[in-house]
């Protein structure tokens, strides 16, 4: 058994809410970060809406230096380091400003690809013949690991400083790697989370793929429908979410405010072996996956309050709810509250797990099961395997004392979190 | 133009690559670029690209080898500038 390890400080950057204090206001009201834009309507996109984050200008210069700021050109880096920053401050930590690196303390943030703006910015450079014009910072924008560089560098962090990178497991997976890392005694504080960039270049390869809504340009608060029968597909977002994971012990000495403990989890595959493909889960390993994750967290199914769902409004949420109702053994109104947060923010992808981990801890604090929204219509496939109500319409009252986080992504690969409500 | 002027449109250019430590009041025409004012080596770089850019000239490899202090890169803006 290893050493227990809480959250003490989360930072977010949503397309409905920059802020934590933000983003609580929004999930209780169901408020939807889904616009339409102007760009993908020019560039003959099939959906024409997205979920980004609305950054003022103006706050930038609170988390990045004049020389920072200079040619930054990747969405990612800025709302990575907006929320990996908050996270930071959020636990009652201040940025290392001794000359000496922070031993015990490290970043594992991930992304899937980084700072495609600046790529596309050099990619013309150099086919006019003009990488001599590239400037210093066209590798450290668009490395993978550029986020935990700036955030390790901006933190003086020196304990281990990575990306990882699983498509839409992405953030939830940082969070079982950081939870490894303490619970090992490896570390004692580590700043996780994701981010993923904005804009066309990044959403386009999915508009092609046809899996997402064509149907809803001109209603976009209502595009993203994870649960309905009505929904068309995911609607792409964008942004980070970050958690400051530390050992209990840490935290305590420090006196810090602990929002929930990380009992463990669980990372496998479906190998893409059975109904699993480059694009499609297993069903035996998402059930594994969370099968294991309880028993990893010293729980039993039944023990389980809530769940947050992967849950991205196609045709494949019938199939995540069977198999979460299979691995739990739990149907009908024996069946935990559900709910996806995708319905405000869209799938921020690479952003999904850690933005939807943010918003799934603060249900602890905040006595609540969020409510989701556009699923008025519950697709009949879920209806039949659980009951209505344990769907919230709206956020309820409730005193959730463990709750499951999954996300499911790209390559066949899967993560479960068991979070608990934090009892010395 | 004349040289004072140079140095002056050069400090500007300067001084947003300078580490918190160094104002710009440390800079003279005799300082080094990395030893005095501490400046990040990839940074030197990026000052080659803002010197072109307001001065519109283009420096090659070599000169920029030769520019290590603030005088050095006047003396090269000079000769570019004559030779166009």
């Amino acid at each position: 058994m290893g050493r227990r390890v809480v959250v003490t400080g989360m930072g977010v950057c949503a397309p409905n809410a920059v802020g934590l204090k933000d983003f609580i206001k929004a999930l209780h009201e169901g408020k939807s970060g889904i616009r339409r834009h102007s760009k993908l309507e020019e560039l003959n996109f099939g959906c024409q809406v997205a979920g980004e984050p609305l950054i003022k200008d103006n706050i930038l210069n609170d988390y990045f230096n004049p020389l920072q700021l200079r040619g930054l050109n990747a969405t990612g880096i800025v709302y990575g380091v907006v929320a990996g920053i908050d996270a930071w401050s959020d636990a009652g930590l201040v940025k290392n400003s001794s000359h000496k690196p922070s031993w015990e303390a490290g970043v594992i943030f991930g992304t899937g690809i980084l700072g495609v703006d600046k790529f596309r910015e050099s990619i013309h450079l150099v086919d006019e013949k003009q990488v001599r014009r590239l400037g210093s910072t066209t590798v450290l924008q668009t490395m993978a690991s550029g986020i935990s560089a700036y955030l390790g560098g901006m933190l003086g962090c020196g304990n281990q400083v990575t990306t990882n990178s699983s498509a839409c497991t992405t953030g939830t997976e940082g969070v079982l790697m950081a939870y490894e890392r303490i619970s090992g005694g490896k570390a004692d504080i580590m700043l996780t989370g994701s981010c993923s960039d904005s804009g066309p270049y990044i959403w386009g390869g999915f508009d092609a793929m046809r899996i997402l809504p064509r149907t809803y340009n001109g209603n976009p608060v209502k595009a993203s429908r994870p649960m309905s029968a009505s929904a068309k597909g995911f609607v792409p977002g964008s942004g980070a979410g970050a958690l400051v994971l530390e050992s209990l012990e840490s935290a305590q000495k420090r006196g810090a405010k602990i929002y929930a403990e990380v009992l463990g989890g669980e990372i496998n595959s479906g190998g893409q072996r059975a109904e699993g493909s480059m694009t499609a889960p297993n069903s035996e390993a998402v059930q594994r996956c969370i099968n294991k994750a309880i028993s990893n967290a010293g729980l039993i199914a039944d023990d389980i309050d809530a769940v947050n769902g992967h849950l991205t409004a196609t045709a494949k949420d019938v199939v995540e709810i069977k198999n979460w109702s299979a691995a739990l053994e739990r149907k009908g109104s024996d069946f935990p509250y559900i709910n996806s947060f995708k319905s405000m923010i869209g799938h921020c992808l690479a952003a999904a797990g850690s933005i939807e981990c943010v918003g799934t801890i603060l249900q602890f604090q905040e006595q609540v099961i969020f409510g989701n929204v556009n699923c008025e219509d519950i697709h009949p496939g879920i209806s039949d395997v659980i009951s209505e109500y344990r769907i919230p319409q709206r956020t309820m009252s409730y005193n959730p004392k463990y709750i499951a986080k999954a996300s499911f992504g790209f390559g066949d690969v899967n993560a479960c979190v068991i979070f608990s409500a934090y009892n010395d | 133009m004349g040289n004072d002027a140079k140095y002056e449109q050069l400090k500007d250019i300067i001084k947003i690559y300078l580490p918190e430590d160094v104002s710009v009041d440390h800079i003279t025409p005799e300082s080094n670029f990395l030893e005095e004012l501490n400046i990040n080596s990839a940074n030197l770089i990026d000052i080659v690209l803002d010197v072109e850019d307001v001065f519109d000239i283009q420096l090659e490899n070599e000169d920029m080898d030769q520019m290590q202090t603030v005088n050095d890169a006047i003396e090269i803006i000079n000769k570019k500038i004559s030779d166009k």
